[in-house]
């Protein structure tokens, strides 16, 4: 169920049940409603279901959990001493 | 696209997907609620990556395949009348009622239309008043805010030619529903991750204490999904069960609480059939006080509906996790996506049509 | 173009849109044909108005007919005219033929604005100069007000075979190489991005374009080619479905390197939809001998309709009859046909 797709809000107009806005799918503007996210402003991005920004994306959250799958990676080529070579040697390239 | 891109990283996955083999100590059943999840897990291979103890079980989450077929059926006959404008999202037009879909309704001269959003449908009714229209109102509480915004904008503007075929329906009756089943094998379940932006993971505490099964709120993407998965073998190898959170840039602990206030304005809980499945409790939403004149089942008499389930069709067992989709005598023989039984045969995201699109040929696996 | 930029339009200006008579084989007819179309696809067969046209070929010939109904008539990139001229361009072609001859069928809705059926009729024939070929019979008919979609065109072409080419779905043999001329689904997106209850704002434009010179080009190189495909309705998907059927032979293809544009992947994205199985109006789907894939792909690149081509996939002696995706994280899944059109979903 339940196809939700973050975007970018690039406008806002209206406010309470009729605020709506413009929210940018990376080149893709469709017009959606706000009315479930009052606190947004350009520039947030939100997630959409059809037509309407059901919630704010919390970018930090999406970093963090960015970051947390990284260290997972770090973790993962400590135990494994051929990756952790192949790491190096590419570490030694970007260096040059 | 950005948030979604980085979530679908193949090196990253690969190194979740080693985690969980290295945590991986015993069989465990998942179920994933949510169709999205079910087409995602299966789109990218999820299923066949995973260690062979870790066995996905497709859940009921999906609209298209548990919209009770006599709402189907009273949807179909609503849409054959003269001067009704029918609306719906395009999941429902192939959605087997008994003995037709929307597209022949449409191919006899109905006036069936897709939108992306319900407020196109309440569009169509203000740019057309000597019409009908009616939107068919599915879904599950990610869907249900928009369907509520429209009535509710509806009725400020006291539009008169607007009404919803309204079937609601609601995940954690849904979870209760399959934990007490006698034949469940469930263990553990990954929460639709767009239903809780909407609704938060409170409602999930009871749950998972009073059956002991762990439930994590997961997203959509391969790398939500297998942070997912993750945390719920964690929990189970370590015999714990609660409720986590895998889906933090999406969902809060409380949700989106306007929408909530919303939908408590518009609809009530009721019970609600779940096709293939049966009467669970307090599972749906109905218009509620104030909207009464909006339900296009009372504006429409519909009578005369026999609805006719094919004999053949186990789609309640796939939908319980009890049954896998071929294991059904019908899979791919009688019951194919062209000629679907059921509606898990329909939908992308149906346990059966999945299976179908992307699971039938095992020999593949062969294929270096 | 506009009703100014005819030929001589005083006639036709006395009707804004089509009538009745207009098919009608009277003078209304003739006047179409004086005004319009001898004047945009004029040569010498055409103009002498005969029952028929009368050719001299030699050789085989490829003949494929084709008909168009798109909705809007006018979109993003393009309109139904170019659309129904490349398209049988491109069939014809696909089977290593080079395209001569054209036949246009109109069936005009009464109503129908002039103006509009001027500027697809333009349109039409400035695509068939593109193409190189000659547009040398035609018909109108007139359907009444309600009958129709504003207009359908039927086009059928004539090629002549190239001395040698055997270009046939049958001919795919594992160990060919599939190479796709550029990104996949644009025409498709295009026409979603202003289909009535799912407009949407973005930059995507058609793909239609005539594809004989590129491959002209291809065959000029001596590759062995076995198979062309345009992957029109359908998409991608479609096409290497059909030709793993018809060649009992397995496809394996590489998810990560089919091309597909930013914005239509975002499109798809919001839409619910696979690009796979999106509408192309301008690519070819190339299978060909291993050992000259470097060659085809480099006369591709040369024309700026294969700019983007690529290798995506592999015949392979396993799985025949199945086309398998190879996803981005290392596993294999099975792409089948749609059964019908790929719809909008919310979940």
């Amino acid at each position: 169920m339940c196809l939700g797709i973050p975007g970018k809000v690039i406008e806002i107009t209206g406010e309470g049940v009729t605020m709506t806005g413009k929210v940018d799918f990376d080149g893709i503007v469709k017009e959606v409603s706000l009315a479930y996210v009052p606190e947004i402003s350009i520039g947030d991005y939100t997630i959409v279901h059809v037509g309407f920004a059901i919630t704010q994306l919390d970018e930090k959250a999406a970093l963090e959990t960015l970051a947390h799958l990284q260290e997972i990676e770090a973790v993962a080529i400590e135990l494994d001493p051929g990756a952790a070579l192949a790491a190096e040697e590419a570490i030694a390239k970007g260096d040059e | 696209m950005k948030y979604l891109e980085e979530f679908r990283d193949p090196d990253l996955a690969r190194r979740l997907l080693d985690d969980i083999a290295r945590i991986t100590t015993k069989h465990h059943v998942l179920m994933e609620v949510c169709g999205g999840q079910t087409h995602s897990i299966i789109r990218n291979g999820i299923d066949r990556l995973l260690p062979d103890e870790i066995e996905m079980v497709h859940g009921p989450g999906c609209p298209v395949c548990v919209t009770p077929l006599e709402t189907i059926d009273k949807a179909l006959e609503i849409a054959s009348r003269d001067g009704v404008v029918f609306c719906s999202f395009g999941d429902m037009l192939r959605v087997p009622g008994s003995g037709r879909d929307l597209f022949s309704v449409k191919s006899t001269g109905g006036d069936v239309r897709i939108v992306y959003s319900p407020l196109d449908a309440v569009q169509i009714a203000r740019d057309n008043p000597d019409r009908e229209v009616v939107f068919f109102g599915i879904g599950f509480e990610t869907t249900a805010p928009a369907n509520a915004m429209a009535l509710y904008q509806a009725r400020q503007e006291g539009l008169t030619n607007f009404s919803m075929l309204v079937s609601h329906v609601l995940v954690p009756p849904a979870i209760r529903a399959i934990l007490d089943s006698p034949t469940n094998r469930v263990e553990a379940f990954l929460a639709a991750g767009h239903v809780c932006s909407v609704m938060g993971y409170e409602e999930y505490y009871p749950i998972a204490e009073q059956y002991g099964t762990p439930i994590v709120v997961t997203g959509f993407e391969p790398l939500d999904l297998l942070q997912g998965i993750k945390m719920a073998v964690l929990q189970l190898e370590e015999g714990r069960a609660e409720v986590e959170n895998a889906y933090q840039r999406a969902v809060t602990r409380g949700g989106n609480v306007p929408a909530q206030q919303m939908l408590a304005d518009v609809f009530t809980t009721v019970d609600r059939n779940w096709r293939g499945i049966g009467a669970i409790p307090r599972s749906g939403w109905a218009l509620g006080a104030g909207y009464e004149a909006f339900d296009a089942a009372e504006r429409f008499t519909v009578t005369d509906i026999d609805t006719v389930e094919s004999p053949l069709c186990h789609a309640g067992e796939v939908l319980r996790g009890t049954l896998k989709p071929d294991e059904c005598p019908a899979f791919g023989k009688e019951c194919t996506p062209r000629t679907p039984l059921g509606a898990t045969m329909v939908s992308a995201e149906g346990a059966c049509a999945a299976y179908y699109l992307y699971g039938r040929f095992k020999e593949l696996e062969a294929t270096p | 173009m506009t009703i100014e930029d005819w030929t001589c339009p005083m006639p036709l200006r006395d009707h804004p849109r089509i009538v009745m008579g207009h098919g009608g084989g009277g003078q209304l007819s003739a006047e179409l044909i004086e005004h319009l179309f001898v004047p945009a696809f004029g040569n010498g067969e055409l103009t002498e108005l005969a029952d028929a046209a009368v050719l001299d070929l030699e050789g085989s010939i490829s003949f494929s007919t084709d008909t168009f109904t798109v909705h809007p008539r006018f979109f993003p990139g393009g309109d139904i005219g170019e659309l129904a001229i490349n398209g049988t361009v491109n069939d014809v072609a696909m089977r290593g033929a080079v395209p001569r001859y054209l036949s246009v069928g109109l069936v005009l809705e009464e109503g129908l604005p002039m103006a509009e059926l001027g500027v697809i009729v333009n349109s039409m024939a400035r695509a068939a100069a593109h193409a190189g070929v000659t547009v040398v019979t035609g018909d109108t008919k007139v359907v009444d007000r309600g009958h129709g979609d504003g207009i359908y065109i039927n086009t059928t072409g004539i090629g002549i075979m190239r001395d040698g080419a055997d270009i046939r779905p049958q001919r795919a043999t594992p160990g060919d190489v599939i190479i796709v001329s550029g990104t996949m689904g644009d025409h498709g997106m295009a026409i979603m991005s202003v289909r009535e209850g799912l407009e949407f704002e973005a930059s995507i434009r058609s793909d239609s374009a005539a594809l004989n010179h590129m491959i002209g080009d291809v065959l000029d190189t001596g590759g062995d080619v076995h198979v062309l495909r345009d992957p029109t309705r359908g998409g991608l998907a479609a096409s290497l479905n059909e030709i793993a059927t018809a060649a009992d032979v397995g496809v394996l293809i590489e998810e990560r390197s089919i091309p597909v544009d930013r914005t239509v992947a975002a499109a798809c994205e919001m839409l619910g939809m696979d690009p796979m199985y999106v509408a192309n109006e301008g690519k070819v789907v190339a299978f060909v001998a291993a050992g000259d894939a470097d060659r085809v792909l480099g006369a591709m690149r040369s024309h700026p309709e294969g700019v983007n081509a690529t290798i995506i996939g592999e015949v392979t002696d396993t799985h025949r009859g199945v086309v398998a995706a190879r996803t981005p994280l290392g596993s294999i899944r099975v792409v089948d046909m749609q059964v019908g059109e790929q719809l909008p979903r919310i979940c």
